[in-house]
């Protein structure tokens, strides 16, 4: 796989960014130079190995069924870019 | 031309925990906005989800019950998509390794039965809620419900009618109120239901394109749902046209559905495994400890009341069908033990004063030892039919004391023949009209004479009695 003008566009807009011609240059080789390792990777025979999602052999971590106090609406609208008193405010949604 | 329908089913339901599925804030609903929200439900920074173990346990329960495979090695992946509902851009979910697989729930409609095969059962969270604000023309984000645990129950496409949907959805419904990891509040969102529909003209074998309706949230409002994008699907087809594989809002009110705007990248979500949760085990100790403390499921109840109480089975199916309604029946059956009778008050004052007040038989509030204790004393002559019903409109409303309030009222049935005897003796002798027209022959006037003693008695002595005594006195004459 290689990432061209067309896939960098397509990743950019689903992460939301809007680029710039010289950023979509360095992204393109960057991500490049990833999918190249990903090839490298591939090389390897894998064979027999169970594929796995995490590095450490630690499993089952749970929490019990407890409430705990939540934190001050203040406190977590505090640093929100744009409020009202009891909600976060984002630009009007369709759907 | 003529069409099949086929369809499945997405359902949402949330799970009764007292906490989110990856932090400890309440779940309670109802809420002032943003006030059960943390770090962790909101996406901070540095935040990290620690997994609710009930959340599994009631999976696992669920899985069960619906004759599942449990997988028991899980993890979750995450789902990335930009909305202001979810705060991490992220929800985590499971894709690869859903926590119940393979199961089926039995239906019948129009006396066929028939299994639905469940393709999966995966557990998520739930989003926040998006508020309009018409005046400034913004968004308002509530991230309360936002981390609310979720299991999706995701059906094989293996419904042809609404009436099997709506089948379906009921013992679903039915069975996770019974195993008591979800309310089911279709009004509150705690159930939901996104319906994949395609129709094919009969005699094509591979099914055609299919469309999702979401936003449909009561069992009517899905029947209707169901027969309006049917009907609009054949109509594209029989003009020439074709399905186009979307997302469809169904507007209730409006009767129709529209295509909700999306963008062309939309369904990309990029699922990955969740870095930041590790894999869940589940041993067969696990699965067998939940296995055993199931309680007894819809289909073995109705079973056993039919064969043990000898139940109408229209009856049993409409009060198993509810686990309030099986509460209301056990509580009653424990106190005065006529299993009849008992099946007799739910299937009539009971349902008719629910319907008739509008309340939910979740929020019935009388206790059912008091329908016990009622139905006793009907049994015992303490009150007559007509005065139960009276103290029971007074206990469905007020969830009094049935002998308490029959004493403080004073509504015992007269059982005292003699003075049933001297009111019937009296009414005679003050309607001399009436005995002539009886002597003439009529016997219809008789019920008049048994109105005028029952409203001298108040309406308190036993009918049976009354009649028999007039029945006595009139031969006499």
């Amino acid at each position: 796989m290689v990432i061209d003008d067309k896939m960098i566009d397509y990743i950019g807009e689903l992460a939301r960014l809007r680029l710039q011609e010289n950023e979509r240059e360095s992204a393109k080789n960057e991500m490049n130079k990833i999918i190249d390792y990903m090839d490298t990777l591939n090389k390897i025979d894998t064979n027999g190995i169970e594929a796995m999602s995490h590095a450490f052999p630690v499993k089952n971590v749970f929490r019990k069924d407890e409430v705990k106090p939540s934190i001050n609406r203040e406190d977590l609208l505090l640093n929100a870019p744009d409020k009202s008193e009891e909600a976060f405010k984002v630009p009007k949604t369709f759907d | 031309m003529e069409f099949l329908t086929t369809m499945g089913l997405e359902v949402h339901c949330e799970l009764s925990t007292k906490t989110k599925i990856f932090c400890s804030c309440s779940t309670e609903f109802g809420g002032e906005p943003n006030t059960h929200v943390c770090e962790v439900c909101t996406g901070m920074p540095g935040s990290l989800p620690v997994l609710n173990e009930q959340v599994v346990e009631y999976a696992i329960r669920t899985g069960i019950a619906t004759n599942c495979t449990i997988t028991q090695y899980n993890k979750f992946d995450r789902k990335n998509y930009f909305y202001p509902d979810l705060p991490k851009a992220y929800q985590v979910s499971q894709l690869y390794l859903p926590i119940c697989q393979n199961g089926h729930i039995d239906i019948e409609v129009n006396g066929v039965k028939k299994a639905i095969r469940i393709k999966e059962i995966h557990m998520e969270e739930d989003a926040g809620k998006l508020i309009h604000d018409p005046w400034e023309d913004c968004t308002l984000v509530d991230y309360n419900r936002c981390g609310v645990p979720l299991l999706e129950i995701v059906s094989e496409p293996d419904f042809e009618s609404g009436e099997e949907v709506i089948a379906y959805l009921t013992k679903l419904k039915s069975i996770l109120q019974y195993i008591g990891v979800s309310d089911c509040k279709m009004e509150q969102g705690s159930l939901r239901a996104d319906v994949n529909i395609s129709v094919r003209p009969v005699g094509q074998k591979e099914l055609g394109t299919r469309t999702e309706m979401k936003n449909i949230n009561s069992f009517k409002a899905i029947a209707r749902a169901i027969e309006g994008e049917r009907q609009r699907q054949i109509d594209v087809i029989e003009d020439g046209g074709k399905v186009v594989q979307e997302t469809r809002r169904w507007d209730d009110t409006k009767g129709m559905s529209y295509a909700m705007r999306s963008k062309e990248n939309a369904q990309d979500y990029r699922y990955f495994p969740e870095p930041d949760l590790v894999p869940i085990e589940i041993s067969d100790e696990w699965i067998e400890r939940v296995k055993n403390s199931l309680p007894e499921l819809p289909e073995e109840k109705k079973a056993r009341y039919i064969s043990e109480y000898n139940l109408p089975e229209y009856d049993v199916d409409i009060i198993t069908g509810s686990k309030y309604l099986v509460r209301i029946f056990e509580g009653a059956l424990e106190v005065c033990g006529e299993a009849k009778e008992v099946s007799n008050w739910i299937m009539g004052e009971v349902l008719r004063l629910a319907s008739e007040t509008s309340t939910e038989v979740e929020d019935i509030k009388f206790s059912p030892e008091n329908l016990g204790k009622l139905i006793v004393l009907v049994k015992k002559k303490v009150i007559n039919r007509n005065t139960a019903k009276e103290v029971f409109e007074k206990m469905f409303s007020e969830n009094i004391e049935p002998e308490q309030y029959i004493k403080d009222n004073g509504l015992e049935m007269v059982n005292d023949d003699g003075a049933v005897l001297a009111v019937v003796k009296s009414v005679i002798e003050a309607n001399p009209k009436a005995v002539a027209e009886f002597k003439g022959g009529s016997a219809k006037v008789k019920g008049f004479f048994v109105g005028q003693c029952m409203k001298q008695l108040k309406g308190k002595a036993d009918p049976a009695t009354v009649n028999k005594i007039i029945a006595e006195e009139l031969e006499k004459l």
